[in-house]
């Protein structure tokens, strides 16, 4: 498990995120700047996620969509507001319509990575913080999926291994 | 889908009622002990009513209930509406172990151009 504290503040409406990463800031640096890693994790294996756009500079935008297991799709953007390469990372996170217009009347999530070189790798910080619900409540539903796809995994190790 | 519905407009409730510093400290003082408008106002630079007008918007999203004592009217924090607050988080950090996870396979990978 390298997941080494998960602190929610429901006061602020913060999560915040560390996990030990067995790779150096320069490589985990990677996995959020390059698009083709970045689609590999952001979304959970039943909405995978699909980066058009990934520019990594300050005031530079992403447009991504999440496709679902019925084929429908989620499409979200991403504004960054400080870029410090191999160290930190700030950005909002937005919902768009199907023409990857960002909506204006939805909430944002703000999202801070920070990146600290370790003796064994790296530690990463990411803090997450919410407005409102509506946004949240449409990740929410991707990620119960998401923990049903990976109890389904789990029992189809189990019976490989009977 | 009624319910649902209303839930949902119940947790934005919680959220827009959070999204203020005087009512979340208002919330954190009445939760460890329940006080008096009056001793509330006492610790913010604003009129009584103003405090007052905070305290009515935690109420109407649940967050603490009123109640009156001789001349005063007690607040006391909601503890089932918090843990909504909480149980929210708590999925959304479900989420986020599952990004994990699929970096640390990422990162396990040799390295690109290396040997495969």
């Amino acid at each position: 498990m390298t997941v080494i504290s998960t602190t929610p503040d429901t006061a602020t409406l913060t999560l915040t995120i560390v996990a030990d990463l067995a790779a150096p800031p320069d490589r985990a640096w990677q996995i959020w700047v390059d698009p083709r890693q970045l689609e590999r994790w952001w979304g959970p294996p039943t909405w995978p996620a699909t980066f058009v756009l990934h520019d990594v500079v300050v005031d530079g935008r992403s447009s991504y969509y999440m496709t679902g297991p019925d084929g429908e799709k989620a499409h979200g953007w991403w504004r960054f507001l400080s870029v410090d390469e191999p160290r930190s990372l700030e950005f909002e996170d937005g919902f768009a319509d199907d023409a990857e217009t960002p909506n204006p009347d939805m909430p944002t999530t703000h999202a801070r990575v920070d990146l600290h070189g370790t003796a064994d790798g790296t530690r990463m910080t990411v803090t997450s913080r919410f407005t409102t619900l509506e946004q949240m409540e449409q990740l929410l539903a991707m990620g119960m999926v998401e923990g049903m796809t990976l109890a389904m995994g789990q029992i189809d190790d189990i019976l490989v291994g009977v | 889908m009624v319910t649902r519905h209303a839930e949902r407009e119940a947790t934005d409730q919680i959220f827009a009622a959070l999204s203020d510093a005087t009512r979340r400290d208002i919330v954190t003082r009445v939760l460890r002990d329940e006080a008096s408008v009056s001793t509330l106002a006492r610790h913010y630079d604003m009129s009584f009513a103003a405090v007052q007008k905070h305290v009515a918007v935690l109420e109407r999203a649940h967050l603490v209930t009123k109640h009156r004592r001789g001349r005063e009217q007690i607040v006391s924090g909601e503890v089932t509406t918090i843990r909504t607050a909480a149980r929210l988080l708590g999925e959304y950090e479900e989420i986020w172990r599952g990004r994990i996870d699929r970096i640390d396979e990422i990162l396990a990978e040799p390295a690109e151009g290396a040997a495969p």
